[in-house]
């Protein structure tokens, strides 16, 4: 879906969203409430440009809004497989966004995601997944790594590996399986503005992913496993 | 002396930890093996390929993880992701004087795909959460792995690295770039193009590694405590000066296409030169241009 429907669609009170290259950000306003937004379109590969470009756009909000919340949309094709961003330390400039966001939220900023198109690994692990709720449009698409790569790096057969995804909610790609797993609070469908405002609501400051992958059946162990170790 | 690189993952812990201070929690015997891999009829691990438990090193009370590369190339499933969070929120709930990351890993186990990703992604969160309430997390690294993937964020988002030259560390490994785009991109069979690259002396010349040591435990282990001791917290301000010399870099260094092309930019000479130099002249020929 193009992000300016989302974006209208989640703030019908009105929003300043622009797009910068792949770059998307801005400011809508959804109930009484201003969020600062931050996401990429065009299934952005993020490389170093983009991670920095976003966590500035998060210290501004820090600095600039204390407590305003932030909403990621995210529509990234994963991080950009180039020598160049490996050179320059592309893990250090994901790893900095992600930093960025969890001072963020020390801070007292809830932070929300929406995976309005594509998610892929890299690209997705240091936004979205950082987020206190992760949600997705129905249509969405979410997963690791493309299935030639996967193959190549797993040495197992890619007709093997797309015979797997057919029928794994651990391989298949689709935001439905997340869900599942927890990672994905819900799928938004119908309206919504009252999804984002329901979800800042319920937004918490603690990672409740495992818990609720456990609870919906979809991911059995990392719950119980996490939960014995503290034990101990 | 002891080579960090040739160790196992738990002849690693045996020489970094005091000795007889390391109580594993869910050893072996405890047999939780990743239902995925059996799913797949692959080979399991009764540690699925991470060992944790509580320590001390040189009389500080840690947690620590350690990836063992030859079981999956330390990649990380559900299992693994759940044993090392686990033992990160134990940190946290026993006040633990740091967490030690001895980190050799491709990042999310491919096979067990969306269930690795997640796994990966608890990990970061568990690190950020764990630095935020006071305790420092360090990572080693200087396996035949690497450390790539997502873990290469993990890792990003520790206190302090500790690297040997053998160590190297990045998001996506170079067979990765190379199916991608090619072998013009990135030959991944060119040793010394990836040492260039992704190697613990690019690495900490960049500044992404804080401590580059040699290829012995004892000298991990010194680099560690040391660590422990100096770490910093994950606070506004920090964010703030990663941010200011991240900038930096992007505008110094944007435009170079090869490892020697940026040393060559950050004074060094001969800059050919560099994979050669012994770490100790190499860390005294950085602290020299940063004080110039």
């Amino acid at each position: 879906m193009d992000w300016r429907s989302v974006a209208s669609q989640l703030f019908p009170a009105g929003h300043d969203i622009a797009a910068r290259g792949d770059l998307i950000a801005g400011t809508g306003r959804c109930g009484d409430v201003d969020f600062a937004v931050i996401g990429s379109t065009n299934h952005a590969e993020a490389g170093v440009e983009i991670a920095l470009a976003m966590a500035a756009l998060v210290l501004a909000t820090v600095r600039g809004h204390p407590g305003r919340p932030l909403l990621f949309l995210v529509d990234t094709s994963g991080q950009r497989l180039r020598h160049r961003d490996e050179l320059l330390g592309i893990n250090r400039y994901m790893a900095h966004l992600a930093k960025c966001v969890e001072v963020a939220r020390q801070r007292g900023h809830r932070v929300l995601a929406l995976v309005y198109d594509q998610a892929l690994s890299g690209g997705f692990l240091a936004s979205g997944m950082m987020a206190d709720l992760c949600a997705a449009l129905p249509d969405a698409e979410i997963r690791v790594m493309g299935l030639p790569a996967m193959a190549r790096v797993t040495r197992l057969p890619e007709e093997r590996l797309r015979a797997l995804a057919e029928g794994s909610p651990v391989f298949a790609p689709g935001a439905v399986n997340y869900v599942r797993m927890g990672a994905i609070d819900a799928l938004w469908e119908g309206d919504l503005a009252t999804h984002l405002a329901a979800a800042l609501a319920a937004a918490a400051d603690r990672d409740t992913r495992r818990d609720a992958g456990h609870a919906r059946g979809g991911r059995l162990l990392a719950a119980p496993v996490a939960a014995r170790v503290v034990a101990e | 002396m002891a080579s960090y690189y040739e160790a196992t993952a738990r002849e690693r812990l045996a020489g970094l930890l005091d000795p007889d201070s390391f109580v594993e929690v869910l050893p072996p015997t405890a047999r939780l093996v990743s239902p995925h891999l059996q799913a797949l009829d692959l080979p399991t691990a009764f540690d699925d390929g991470v060992i944790i438990g509580g320590a001390t090193l040189d009389g500080l009370a840690v947690q620590v993880a350690a990836q063992e590369g030859g079981f999956m190339g330390g990649a990380v499933g559900e299992v693994q992701g759940a044993k090392i969070v686990g033992m990160l929120a134990r940190a946290r709930a026993r006040d633990a004087a740091g967490v030690v990351l001895l980190l050799e890993t491709g990042g999310v186990r491919l096979q067990e795909a969306n269930a690795g990703l997640i796994a990966v992604s608890e990990i970061i969160r568990a690190i950020c959460a764990t630095r935020a309430a006071g305790i420092p997390v360090v990572a080693a690294i200087g396996g035949q792995y690497g450390c790539f993937g997502g873990m290469g964020i993990a890792a990003g988002c520790c206190s302090a690295i500790v690297m040997s030259e053998e160590g190297r560390l990045g998001l996506s490994g170079p067979e990765v770039i190379e199916t991608a785009h090619g072998v013009d991109e990135f030959d991944s069979r060119d040793r010394a193009l990836v040492w260039r690259t992704v190697g613990g002396k690019h690495r900490y010349l960049m500044g992404d590694c804080d401590v580059l040591v040699d290829d012995r435990i004892d000298a991990f282990r010194a680099a560690l405590a040391h660590s422990l001791r100096a770490a910093g917290g994950l606070d506004l301000a920090a964010v703030e000066r990663e941010h200011a010399m991240l900038t930096a870099r992007l505008d110094a260094y944007g435009q170079c296409g090869d490892g020697e092309d940026i040393w060559r930019a950050m004074g060094f000479d001969a800059p050919q030169d560099v994979p050669m130099l012994a770490t100790a002249a190499l860390v005294a020929a950085r602290q020299s241009r940063r004080a110039a």
